[in-house]
């Protein structure tokens, strides 16, 4: 793809979670800022999301004209790039999801488009920034295509409260897309109880443990209760079994980038701060005055974290009421 | 009874992620010293080992050859894969390769897998990655990979398995709130975690046993590529400018005394962040 058209457009890639989650949202209001915006998602939208996308001023929402497709990542890419040939964007912004990821990748070879994953900025030249190296360097980098594929880090983008409702709903267009590239099948499904939490990746609260829970990860949960948030766990409390491997932090690929980082019990080793340097906040809470997670926190506090977690809790309470 | 596998390894030599790591240089790049194999690399040549060990392991004819992209010292990550159990190795090794990004890393690597295809024989049945380079991080490449070779492709498996004939893997992955169970028919290409499985400490014995394995070097020239379609100047993408930090200025340490809670509390409310 060499032009683009008059009218700069900024397209979406959204992968049909209903309702919106906050990194969508981010998503809209970034490509606002860039173009018309134009939304693709895998099937047909209904009333509700329409009127989301219509609070957001999307212009057009492109969606397939056949059923669902049970093959993994072709579908998505296949629909991306019908939709991106359509109508010509000057940016493709997706999340950062996994499988956000693979679609973007794949959408980069077809569409001959320079991707860049983990964007936490991107100015009205479409020079991204991103954060490296665990965090702890930030780079500007930039395609040298006319079309920029990026993936958007979630908690990057300020989603303003109030939203126009909008007068009209966005136009919806079906494209036909038919794709026989190789691809997986997905032939099983197992859903995995709800946690009634916010997942790691969006969450605004981490409130991580480690070693130093000797186990017991009831007081970090009563903290994240009274804050709204993700519960989070260092390599070594996952390994001992103590949380599910879907809590583990600092996990390549895995990125989190919350307001505040609540860690308790973890040292804060290089490997471990990957996932807490690019925290807003960062307090820490460790028995170990010489832990290195102190010298990268904003609030530490030396003490046991059986004692100190229920007090905070108790405190918030108190504060609140 | 399966038949004879090719499986080839792409991986990379990385700055250690355990030491410091400096962007230098204008444009910059990441200043190169000792390196290690990518540590999420090592999950992949151990799935690649175990596939080969469930089914006939050496004697079934499989072959598992680690292929690289890089200096002179990324020979360093070919070794180790050789010392685990790879049976032989590629390196890529060119100096206009330098300061490519991910478009033409994964574009080379596609030519060297053809290659190997070409030159062996046999095509190739299964191309086993990590998920990111624990370097770049941005988790490009086996897409584009998988896209440029037509693989069906299963990204971030937790598990991994041949069926009986040998003809598709199927894996699990970790989908949000989902458990998804996967069938992708051979050729395949697959990324896995680190949490896919724990890969193995070379013995004495792999260790003197790799110093024979065969590894062979190709140069951009020898793919069939351009000096201009590599390196600098054939990627898509590139870095203006590296800035270390921002720099998290030094906080508040406090010694819990019986109110080391309350403090916590009282801060959180303080910042706004309940």
């Amino acid at each position: 793809m060499t032009t683009t058209p008059e009218t700069p457009v900024a397209l979406v890639v959204l992968d049909g979670t209903q309702p919106l989650r906050g990194s969508d949202r981010e998503l809209l209001v970034l490509a606002g800022g860039l173009g018309e915006t134009h939304v693709v998602v895998p099937a047909a939208p209904g009333g509700a999301l329409l009127r989301e996308l219509a609070a957001h001023a999307v212009a057009a929402v492109h969606a397939p004209e056949g059923g669902a497709d049970e093959r993994l990542t072709v579908p998505a890419v296949a629909l991306a790039e019908a939709a991106a040939r359509a109508v010509r964007p000057r940016v493709v912004l997706l999340g950062s999801t996994p499988e956000a990821k693979e679609v973007a990748a794949r959408l980069g070879v077809r569409l001959e488009a320079g991707v860049i994953t983990d964007v936490v900025a991107l100015d009205a030249d479409l020079v991204a920034t991103k954060s490296v190296l665990a965090g702890g360097w930030r780079t500007r980098c930039r395609a040298r295509t006319s079309t920029l594929v990026a993936t958007v880090r979630p908690n990057s983008v300020d989603v303003p409260a109030r939203r126009d409702p909008g007068a009209e709903l966005p136009e919806v267009r079906a494209l036909p897309v038919e794709d026989t590239a190789p691809a997986a099948r997905v032939v099983g499904r197992a859903q995995r109880p709800p946690s009634g939490r916010p997942s790691l990746e969006e969450a605004r609260v981490v409130v991580a443990g480690g070693r130093g829970t000797g186990g017991d990860f009831g007081p970090l949960e009563e903290l994240a209760d009274a804050l709204g948030g993700a519960i989070g766990a260092s390599r070594a409390a996952v390994d001992a079994g103590w949380v599910g491997p879907e809590a583990q932090v600092g996990q390549t690929g895995r990125t989190v980038s919350p307001q505040l980082y609540v860690s308790c019990g973890i040292s804060g080793a290089v490997q471990q701060r990957a996932g807490m340097q690019t925290a807003k906040v960062i307090v820490a809470v460790n028995k170990d005055e010489q832990a290195p997670v102190f010298e990268i926190a904003d609030l530490g506090i030396v003490g046991d974290l059986r004692k100190v977690l229920p007090q905070a809790v108790e405190r918030l309470r108190q504060l609140r009421s | 009874m399966t038949r004879p596998l090719t499986i080839v390894l792409p991986l990379k030599h990385v700055p250690d992620a355990k030491q410091e790591r400096v962007l230098a240089g204008q444009p910059p790049v990441l200043a190169r010293g000792p390196g290690i194999l990518s540590e999420l690399d090592e999950y992949a040549v151990e799935a690649a080992l175990q596939l080969v060990e469930a089914h006939g392991g050496a004697d079934a004819g499989h072959r598992v050859l680690a292929l690289t992209m890089g200096p002179a010292e990324a020979a360093g990550a070919l070794k180790r894969a050789l010392q685990m159990g790879a049976g032989e190795g590629v390196h890529v090794l060119d100096d206009a390769l330098a300061g490519s990004d991910a478009w033409v890393t994964a574009r080379v690597l596609a030519a060297a897998v053809e290659r190997i295809a070409a030159t062996g024989g046999s095509p190739v049945d299964l191309v086993l990655t990590g998920m990111a380079s624990t370097d770049g991080e941005t988790s490009l490449v086996p897409g584009q990979l998988a896209e440029r070779l037509g693989l069906a492709q299963i990204g971030f498996a937790a598990s991994l398995a041949l069926d009986e004939e040998g003809r598709a893997v199927t894996a699990t992955r970790d989908a949000g709130s989902e458990v998804l169970q996967l069938v992708a028919e051979l050729p395949a290409l697959v990324s896995v975690t680190d949490r896919t499985n724990t890969p193995r400490y070379p013995s004495f014995k792999a260790i003197m046993a790799a110093k024979k394995k065969p590894v062979q070097t190709w140069s951009v020239a020898d793919l069939g590529l351009d000096a201009a379609a590599v390196g600098f100047t054939g990627s898509l993408t590139e870095v203006l400018e590296a800035v270390p930090g921002p720099p998290r200025p030094a906080g508040q340490v406090v010694v819990d005394e019986g109110e080391g809670g309350i403090r916590l509390a009282e801060f959180l409310v303080a910042q706004k962040l309940v």
